[in-house]
Parts: C-alpha cells; structure tokens; sequence
C-alpha cells in the first residue's frame, strides 16, 4: 500500500480541522503518516492534540530552529522526512507558509507541487478552481511525489477517531536554511468565533457598515458564524486585517457566506466566489456582487440585519 | 546595491479567461502588468532612492527580470516607466505551459548570473495565485527568504535587510544578511503613476530579450500537468428582494428553506 505524508497543520499549539482533512484526502490514497514539527520539548504535547483523523503514524521533530528559522527550517526537515518515506503524495494546508513551505520542498526533491487543490482523488490526481472558480482543472504529477496543497475547508473531514503510533526523529537543518533569522513573533488575535478559513458560516462587512460592524457581529454570532471583511473596512482600520476576505486577504469556502455592504471588486470576489451559497444585503441593487447572490436583499444593512439576526435566534429556540 | 525585480506579465483581472487544451488562453485576452507586482517594483524605486537613488550616476541599479511571450514587453515598458533602470526577459516556445518549479529555477539561474543583491517579488501573480515562486527561488539560489513582507528595511552599509511578515499565522520580524529574496504584500506601498518623463525614458530602455540557452537553466519538464479543464456551471441566477421592512424575514426563510440555520 502506498504511503501518504501530511504536515500536520497546528494554530497556537492545537492542531486544526485542515490536519483531519488532509488526512481524510491521503486515506484515500494510502497509509497516512502525519509530520509534526515542534518547538523543543513541545513535541509531545503538540501530537497529543491530533485526536482526529485517519492517521497510522505521527513522526515528531523538535528543534528550536522551525521558530527562528521559520518556513527554510521546516521545509529542510519536511524534505528529509520525504526523501526517506518517498510518499506517493506529500499534503499540506494551503496557506501562505503551508504554500511556501512545499514550494521550497518541491525544488529541493525536484517534484512537481500543485497549490490550492479543493479535491485530491486515490490516483493523486488534484481538484482546482481556477480564475475566480470559473474553471475547473484537474492536475497531475506524472512521476514522484505530487506535492500537493489542499485549501482548508473543501474536503469534507472524515473525523474518525486517530490512534496513531508516535515516532520521534531528527532532522539536520542546514546552514542555508539558518539565513533569515525570526526575531519576534506576535500570533494572530483571536476572538471567541471560528476560524475564518475553517467556519461553516462567513458574515462580512464592507464600507457600508461604516465603521460599525456591531449588526455584523450580531448576526454572526446568532448563526455561530466567523466575521470577515473587505478591505476598505481594514483599510480603514475598522476591522483587523487578519479578518480580510480576498485575493490579498483569505479564500474561504463557506456553506454560507453573507456579504453587507460589500460592493463586490474582482478582488473581493476571488475570496469568496467558491461559498456554497452567497447572501448579499446591499442599498445598491446595481452593486456587481448581486450577480454571485443566491439571494439579495436591496436595502440597508442595518435594518435588514437586526429583525434577521431575532428570526436566526427564534428559528434555533 | 544591484536590485532585481521580478515581474510577471497576465491576463487582466476582470477578462474573461479561458482554458484551451490545458493551458490558459493567453492569446485572446488582454495583458497587463501582475498588479501585485507593481509594489514591488514601487518597492524597489523607494529603497534604491532612500539609499542614494537610481538615476545615471546613482549608488543602484533597478534591473526587472520577467519570463514569458514576447508581448511581455508591454508589461515592462510599463514597470521601466516607472523608474526601473533596465529589463530582462527570457522568452523562448520551450517555455510554454512552464510550471512553477521550472519558472522559479529559470529565473533563479538569471539572478544568480546577474550578481544581485536583493530580489524583490509580488506575493502572488494573479493568474496562477500560487504564491510560490520567491520561496522556490530563494530554496535555489541559497538565499534568505524574506516573504510575505508589509516594511522592508535595508541597510547596504551592513547589508542587511529586516522585514516585517504578515501572514495568517501572525506578524513575524524576520532580518538577513544579502543576498536575499523579497516578496511584498500590496499594503506597503502606493504604486506611482508613471510620468510623461517617465514613459518617454522608457522608450529608449533596454530589454534584454534572451532565450533558453543563455539562462544556463537545465531544461526540465514541467513536473506537474493540466489533464483537463473545463468552465463550470455559471451560478443560476438567485432571488434578489427589496427591503420593504421584512426583508430581514425573508432572509431567514431563505435560510430555512436551504437548512443553512
Ligand atoms: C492589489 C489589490 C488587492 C486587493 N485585495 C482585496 C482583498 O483581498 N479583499 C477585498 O475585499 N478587496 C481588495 N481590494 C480592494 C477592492 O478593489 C475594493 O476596493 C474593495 O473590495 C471594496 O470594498 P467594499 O465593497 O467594502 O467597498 P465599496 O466598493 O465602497 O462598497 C461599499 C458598498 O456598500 C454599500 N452600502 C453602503 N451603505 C450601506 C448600507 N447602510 N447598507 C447596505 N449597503 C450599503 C454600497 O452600496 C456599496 O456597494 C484590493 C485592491 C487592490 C488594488
Ligand atoms: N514568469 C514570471 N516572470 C517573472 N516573475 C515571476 C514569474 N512568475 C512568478 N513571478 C514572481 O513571483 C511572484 C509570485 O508568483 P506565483 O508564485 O506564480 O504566484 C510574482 O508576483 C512575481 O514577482
């Protein structure tokens, strides 16, 4: 049976629901192996955290080194590991260092590393949604290993209960790898909702919120929803830029997502075109994201929000 | 300091773009400057003026570094109109449908031949979104990584380079010794418009238009392969309503109706 690597993905030191998708995606193709790379002494307590998913084996590495050294450091380490399994695939979370960390493994190896796939079949063949999910466009590694990084929140995790063996290694991280030093790091403000890029339910604001996401937050929260925004409401400093939705913000796949007061750039749109369904509450009915809506509603978000943000609560008693 | 920047010329955001037999129609729709990437040339002209400028007789060099068809040329006129001294474009038919692993070594050959000391990127060109190239360049060439970055600061006494790196995972303060690799996020900057001045220089700019052979690259096949591409289903149109008072109401039917809540 072939063997699948992933690099388990972690936020702070708990591993996320892309870690049970990417092992969802690699049991189809194969024994799942699970890459966990720790800070010193933190191994242990990281792996621990991976409770789901179909996952055989955890290898752990620690070395103070994935901190200081950031993507060049773990990406020494995760070529090591796949140049001794020899994977039939390598699967990473699609973010910006899920993306350049198997960019720089695949030079190393000299495999071939498709980005973004929202589908990986048993034959490794890759899923894309290409030109603003436009276009669908399966790809291919021919020989090796595919690299392949999977956008969270597209695969539906298959949350079996893991119970893998636990392995530690070490990896030798080169002198290259050591160039770029990492002097601070300040990790991403955290609210009480979900994860943007892993919730079931998206509700952002744009410039029509002026300023006041308050009707926002409130519909999120009766929906248990994540809240986004574009960027002319992070511009304006109104939202934190972590929160921006689209092409130089985050890509999200929602069931649902609920645009107020977003007019609908091109580059908003290439964050959010892919959602299940799309709800737009606009004052314009001429703005461009009615095209997307499932369903629209012309007039102003903050009348339209808070009798629907009553009917969320009542519809849920 | 001897700065490069590396460009890519795509199809406009807003054309409608199409696949044919696996690769991107680039024929067909208009072509413009990867706007992604014209914060990093603005980049680019910021640090070499804080630092002495660029202009003849300057302490630096702006040299733009592009591969892709010909027509690239365009895109360049417009990243050299905007101050960039000079531009290399490595175009050849052995190029077509070139994966990111033979982009990123191509190009990483024709920096390390040019002697530079910091490569500066985009974080994405927007046709391709992969967001992979500056660190695949950086892995190749042996150089720090210094990607995703909102601030850059250079110090060519010491040469060395801090950024500061925003990313989903947090901000991160990264520093390194040149040589380095550079990729900027469009919050750093506000790219010029070029001048009359500015286009008119450019005219007389060189493009240094090379083919395969002279990068010194090992040609390999793109490693990873379109099997086929085909344009989804358009969305059916949906219901849009005016807010007569129950809109809010009606929303939540909606909701309802598709077990969304
Ligand atoms: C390189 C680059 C990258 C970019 N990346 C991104 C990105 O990642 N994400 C992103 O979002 N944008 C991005 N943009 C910006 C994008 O082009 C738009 O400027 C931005 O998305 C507009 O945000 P908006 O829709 O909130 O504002 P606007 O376009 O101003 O639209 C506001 C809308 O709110 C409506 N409105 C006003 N008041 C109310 C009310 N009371 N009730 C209901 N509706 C109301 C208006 O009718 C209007 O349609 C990028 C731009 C560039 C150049
Ligand atoms: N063909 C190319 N020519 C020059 N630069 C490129 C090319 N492809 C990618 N780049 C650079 O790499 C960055 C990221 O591209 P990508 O990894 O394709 O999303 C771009 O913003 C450019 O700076």
């Amino acid at each position: 049976m072939s063997t699948v690597l992933i690099l388990a993905d972690f936020v702070g030191e708990k591993a996320t629901k892309s870690t049970v998708e990417l092992a969802t995606a690699g049991a189809g193709i194969g024994e799942v192996t699970a890459l966990v790379l720790a800070p010193a002494g933190k191994g242990a307590a990281l792996a621990a955290t991976i409770t789901q998913g179909a996952i055989a084996k955890v290898i752990v590495i620690e070395s103070d080194d994935f901190i200081q050294h950031g993507v060049a450091a773990s990406a020494d380490a995760l070529a090591h590991v796949t140049d001794q399994l020899k994977p039939a695939a390598l699967l990473i979370a699609s973010h910006a260092f899920g993306k350049e960390v198997a960019g720089r493994v695949a030079m190393k190896l000299v495999c071939g590393i498709i980005t973004d796939a929202v589908d990986v079949a048993p034959d490794c063949t890759a899923t894309q949604l290409v030109f603003g999910g436009s276009t669908t466009v399966h790809s291919k590694v021919p020989q090796g290993t595919a690299i392949i990084t999977v956008r969270p929140n597209t695969i539906t995790a298959d949350f079996v209960a893991a119970n893998p063996v636990i392995e530690n290694a070490t990896a030798q991280i080169s002198d290259v790898a050591k160039k770029a030093t990492v002097t601070s790091t300040q990790p991403p403000v955290k609210g009480g909702r979900p994860e943007l890029t892993e919730a079931n339910i998206v509700v952002s604001g744009g410039r029509g919120t002026n300023g006041d996401f308050g009707a926002v937050e409130a519909f999120a929260d009766s929906l248990g929803a994540a809240v986004g925004a574009s960027r002319a409401a992070t511009d304006a400093g109104w939202y934190p830029h972590s929160h921006q939705v689209g092409q130089t913000g985050k890509t999200v796949s929602p069931q649902l997502y609920v645009a107020c007061g977003i007019s609908g750039a091109i580059q908003h749109r290439a964050g959010m075109q892919t959602s299940k369904n799309i709800v737009v509450i606009n004052k314009d009915p001429e703005a461009p994201l009615f095209e997307l809506a499932d369903f629209g509603v012309v007039g102003d978000l903050f009348a339209v929000l808070p009798p629907a943000t009553e009917g969320v609560k009542a519809h849920k008693a | 300091m001897k700065i490069a920047v590396c460009v890519k010329q795509v199809p406009d955001s807003w054309a409608q773009k199409k696949m044919v037999g696996g690769l991107l129609d680039r024929a067909n729709v208009d072509a413009v400057l990867n706007d992604l990437d014209e914060y990093a040339v603005e980049e680019a002209l910021r640090i070499a003026e804080a630092h002495g400028g660029n202009e003849e007789g300057g302490a630096n060099t702006v040299t733009l570094i592009s591969m892709g068809p010909e027509r690239a040329t365009e895109a360049l006129r417009k990243a050299l109109s905007m101050g960039a001294n000079d531009a290399i474009l490595i175009s050849d038919p052995v190029f077509v449908g070139a994966d990111a692993l033979l982009t990123a070594n191509v190009l990483a050959n024709v920096i390390e031949k040019g002697g530079f000391d910091i490569v500066i990127c985009g974080t994405e060109s927007t046709d391709a979104r992969m967001s992979v190239v500056p660190a695949m360049m950086s892995e190749k060439l042996g150089w720090a990584q210094l990607t995703f970055a909102s601030k850059v600061e250079v110090d060519p006494g010491a040469k060395k380079t801090s950024i500061t790196r925003v990313t989903e995972s947090g901000v991160d303060e990264i520093f390194a010794q040149f040589p380095c690799v550079i990729s900027v996020v469009e919050k750093i900057n506000e790219p010029r418009y070029p001048s009359f001045k500015g286009i008119m220089a450019a005219k007389k700019k060189v493009i240094d238009i090379q083919g395969f052979a002279s990068t010194g690259a090992e040609l390999t096949q793109s490693w990873s392969v379109v099997v086929d591409a085909a344009p989804r289903p358009t969305r059916a149109a949906g219901v849009v309503i005016t807010d007569d008072g129950n809109g809010g109401v009606k929303l939540v039917d909606f909701l309802g109706e598709k077990k969304l809540i």
